[in-house]
């Protein structure tokens, strides 16, 4: 296991600096620049502003000197946001995507993993067809519709919850953005589950036991819900990027200052540093989540080792 | 609980040599008013700041939060007049040096008094070519002494034409005589900034544990992308008088969940309100709906260096064949006016008789129009066939399909709607890559020179697509003359000359319309400008 681990962070590195690479570069190659506005800047106000950040070198030098800096965990100055750097506003948005990313998380999982084996195990009966065709609204409505449709119900007219803000991640703040980004998953999760777990139930080893008299609870917890977690399992990791980078619509519409709002305002804005800062992160985060499933799915499955 | 609020203590009133006179503004509650026991308000402020230092900032929502934070040598009370702020009175003899007198208890947020020589420092760090400020041409409108070749790099910040001739008399020296100097002080640009702080935090002057100001408020806690609080300054001169307790700035780019958070009672004041649901708001919250004239000109500007707009003809054709009352009163209907000149209406001091073709109708326009184009070469069988270009947006895009079917209708014009993310757009129109192209210009300060300054062929912007040696003149001629009715003449042959030469096609005159709560006292609501003051606002119980 220690062998799988080191060799997933080796292979990392090279994958990183592909990434800064392309996006570096990529990000170069699009029209307009950080400082154009509607007034063109008089040429020497350009200069002290391309000097100032660097942008007066040539691109290759460029790009080594933010290399440089990255190494050192330096992501540099945000060209739109001149009062910080982007380590500070990375920093202080991270907490926000994160608390309400790992409760959508954490909610889809828990709630779809149990109504899903409901499902299952109440198969073709009311209850089953209910959870299914709840799931299957949720799957087909996007969050940029869902998230709107709770703020008209629980704020504007119950005024349960506000509608939007963050004030320091308060409770009532994150209700409505954690369900908002949480219902699709919750329905994924629910089928992927129902779906697993009717096919291990009907599987030899399972015919087995019953076979040997165990009860049914028993068999269900201790011999089902096992392999039946493992397509589950699979699809935690993309779910999990999904839920971080599927954060921008939920950012924007809740207001919330999250990774996701940056990172679109920053390519708005061709905010060249603030862009690179994000996908470094957001590439960091996608390699880290994939290789904890892959550790997860080789723990729960005695087929695979590495 | 009731608060009794006398009216200013001391209603000060400033004579000049201008021969203005003014009284001094705070939050005048009017007697019978009850307060509410909350004086918070919540606003919203379209996109997050990109700083809060005056001299590297641009944008409209910088100068929203700014305005409560830093406090120059005028402000503007709610019908936009130009009233104290930290000078209490100036005098000019020639319209080229300014005196301006400060007054003697306005102090900075840690206690240090504000003096002449902070205006002297500021203004020199605006247009420092070091301090790289996007607004630096501002103090280069205003003919500044010097400030040109600093900004070029040519000459020393110290030469630039202010001087601090005591603690409490800031003197300002121009190149030519402009008229309008001391309104134009009242722009963000030329706020002044605390020296010291400046020089010990560097970029980092503005975070709330370094923040000094002298403005009604100071920096409380600044979370990006999501709010900006205030509390008010002790130490301002006026405090006495400012009755909210806080203020918060939301950056909300989202005009459904700005109205959404209005509507759930979170936002006292909106930026804006989403075109597609001002009907429902009208009919069902008639109450919270504020509007009022801006300082602001929607427009379709054409290259007159590429064809088919190197002719003057096709220009006109197409300017013509725009029915501009469709546009503003069926397509927007806020209040928005049609517009057949770059300058609106609301102008000070600018009240010009509508050009020819405004004159006209509609039918008469399309028939000239057709004429127009028959003479350019243009018919049925070789139709004119052209690209319009605008910045992606809802709005611009159900204007720009109007107007082209239009076109079509009227002219058999052929023309093909490109839509592009903003920072491309402004890239392909800095580079002349454009035939036609959607664009709006907002004023800086309330005049006309504001706006046609934009035409002339230095200003990258607008005039470098058009140059016209003979409109440059009158520019020049207007900045130049002493005579308040000799440049208003020359204001009017700068519009004559625009509606003969077409560079550009005006379409109609913005508003702000906004949803408000009722229970906000206080608000400007004749602002031309919308230069909101907190320190003006507050909070009525219901």
């Amino acid at each position: 296991m220690f062998k799988f681990i080191l060799k997933r962070i080796l292979e990392a590195i090279p994958t990183m600096l592909i990434l800064i690479t392309v996006s570096f570069f990529l990000m170069r190659f699009a029209p307009g620049s950080p400082f154009s506005s509607e007034r063109t800047l008089p040429p020497q106000v350009m200069a002290n502003i391309n000097a100032k950040y660097g942008l007066d070198k040539p691109v290759f030098d460029q790009y080594t000197t933010y290399l440089t800096n990255v190494l050192q965990g330096d992501l540099g100055p945000s060209f739109k946001y001149k009062d910080f750097t982007v380590n500070e506003l990375v920093v202080s948005a991270l907490p926000v995507s994160a608390k309400i990313g790992a409760l959508a998380f954490i909610f889809a999982v828990v709630f779809g993993v149990s109504v899903g084996t409901l499902a299952a195990l109440r198969q073709n009966s009311w209850l089953d067809y209910a959870v299914m065709s709840t799931a299957m609204l949720g799957i087909v409505m996007p969050s940029f519709v869902l998230a709107p449709v709770l703020i008209y119900i629980f704020s504007i007219g119950l005024g349960w919850f506000p509608a939007g803000g963050w004030l320091d991640g308060s409770l009532q703040y994150m209700v409505l953005p954690v369900l908002g980004m949480a219902m699709m998953y919750v329905a994924t999760f629910a089928r992927i589950t129902r779906g697993s777990m009717i096919e291990v139930l009907n599987s030899n080893f399972i015919r087995t036991a019953r076979a040997k008299g165990l009860s049914y609870s028993y068999i269900v917890v201790k011999h089902a819900l096992k392999p039946a977690m493992l397509p589950v399992i699979s699809y935690m990791g993309p779910a999990f990027v999904g839920i971080i980078t599927g954060s921008v619509v939920i950012e924007t519409i809740f207001g919330l200052p999250g990774i996701g709002k940056l990172f679109v305002n920053a390519a708005f804005n061709r905010d060249y540093s603030l862009v690179m800062g994000v996908t470094i992160l957001i590439g960091f985060l996608f390699i880290l989540f994939n290789a904890i499933v892959d550790i997860l799915l080789a723990y729960v499955d005695p087929k695979i080792r590495y | 609980m009731q608060f009794k609020r006398s009216l200013l203590s001391t209603a000060l009133l400033a004579t000049t040599l201008i021969g203005a006179s003014f009284a001094a503004q705070a939050a005048v509650v009017p007697e019978g008013v009850k307060l509410a026991a909350k004086q918070e308000l919540v606003r919203g402020n379209g996109t997050e700041v990109a700083s809060l230092d005056p001299h590297k900032t641009e944008g409209v929502p910088e100068s929203h939060v700014i305005r409560d934070l830093l406090e120059g040598l005028v402000n503007q009370d709610a019908d936009g007049k130009t009233i104290p702020g930290v000078a209490e009175s100036w005098t000019t003899a020639d319209n080229k040096t300014f005196t301006f007198n400060l007054r003697k208890d306005a102090k900075w947020s840690n206690g240090d008094p504000v003096t002449a020589h902070d205006f002297v420092y500021s203004f020199q760090r605006a247009v420092d070519p070091n301090t790289a400020s996007p607004y630096s041409w501002y103090l280069e409108m205003t003919t500044m002494q010097n400030a040109s070749d600093i900004i070029a790099g040519k000459k020393d910040k110290s030469t630039l034409g202010v001087k601090a001739v005591d603690d409490y008399t800031f003197e300002v020296s121009l190149e030519s005589a402009v008229p309008y100097f001391v309104m134009m002080m009242g722009h963000t640009t030329v706020k002044p900034v605390h020296k010291a702080t400046v020089e010990k935090f560097g970029d980092k002057w503005t975070k709330p544990e370094n923040f000094v100001g002298n403005g009604a408020f100071v920096v409380n806690n600044w979370v990006v992308n999501e709010r900006i609080e205030l509390v008010p300054n002790t130490q301002y001169w006026d405090n006495a008088n400012t009755v909210l307790t806080k203020v918060t700035f939301l950056p909300i780019e989202n005009q459904v969940a700005e109205m959404n958070r209005f509507l759930s009672g979170e936002i006292d004041i909106t930026n804006e309100l989403p075109n597609e649901h001002f009907r429902r708001l009208q009919k069902e919250h008639p109450e919270s709906l504020a509007i009022k004239g801006n300082l602001c000109t929607y427009y379709y500007n054409f290259n007159t260096h590429k064809a088919p707009f190197d002719d003057v003809r096709v220009r006109k054709a197409i300017s013509y064949a725009i029915d501009r009352d469709i546009v503003a009163n069926a397509i927007l209907g806020q209040g928005q006016k049609p517009a057949y000149f770059l300058t609106p209406e609301i102008v000070a001091g600018f009240s010009p008789e509508l050009p020819a073709y405004g004159k006209l109708s509609q039918k008469e326009r399309i028939a000239k129009a057709k004429q127009l184009l028959e003479e350019a070469g243009y018919n049925k069988a070789n139709p004119l066939k052209f690209t319009l270009l605008y910045n992606t947006s809802e709005n611009h895009k159900k204007i720009a399909v109007a107007i082209g079917s239009m076109w079509k209708k009227s002219l058999g014009v052929e023309v093909v709607l490109e839509n592009q993310e903003w920072k491309t757009y402004l890239e392909t129109k800095k580079q002349g890559d454009f035939e036609a192209a959607r664009a709006g210009w907002c004023g800086d300060y309330n005049e006309a020179s504001t706006f046609t300054s934009l035409m002339e062929g230095k200003n990258t912007t607008g005039g470098i697509h058009y140059k016209s040696a003979a409109y440059d003149k009158l520019v020049k001629d207007a900045v130049e003359t002493t005579d308040d009715a000799q440049r208003e003449k020359l204001y009017y042959a700068q519009e004559q000359l625009l509606a003969d030469d077409m560079p550009l096609a005006p379409i109609y005159q913005y508003v702000t319309a906004r949803l408000l709560n009722p229970a906000v006292g206080g608000y400007a609501e004749n602002n031309a400008e919308d230069k909101l003051y907190s320190k003006d606002m507050y909070i009525i119980q219901k």
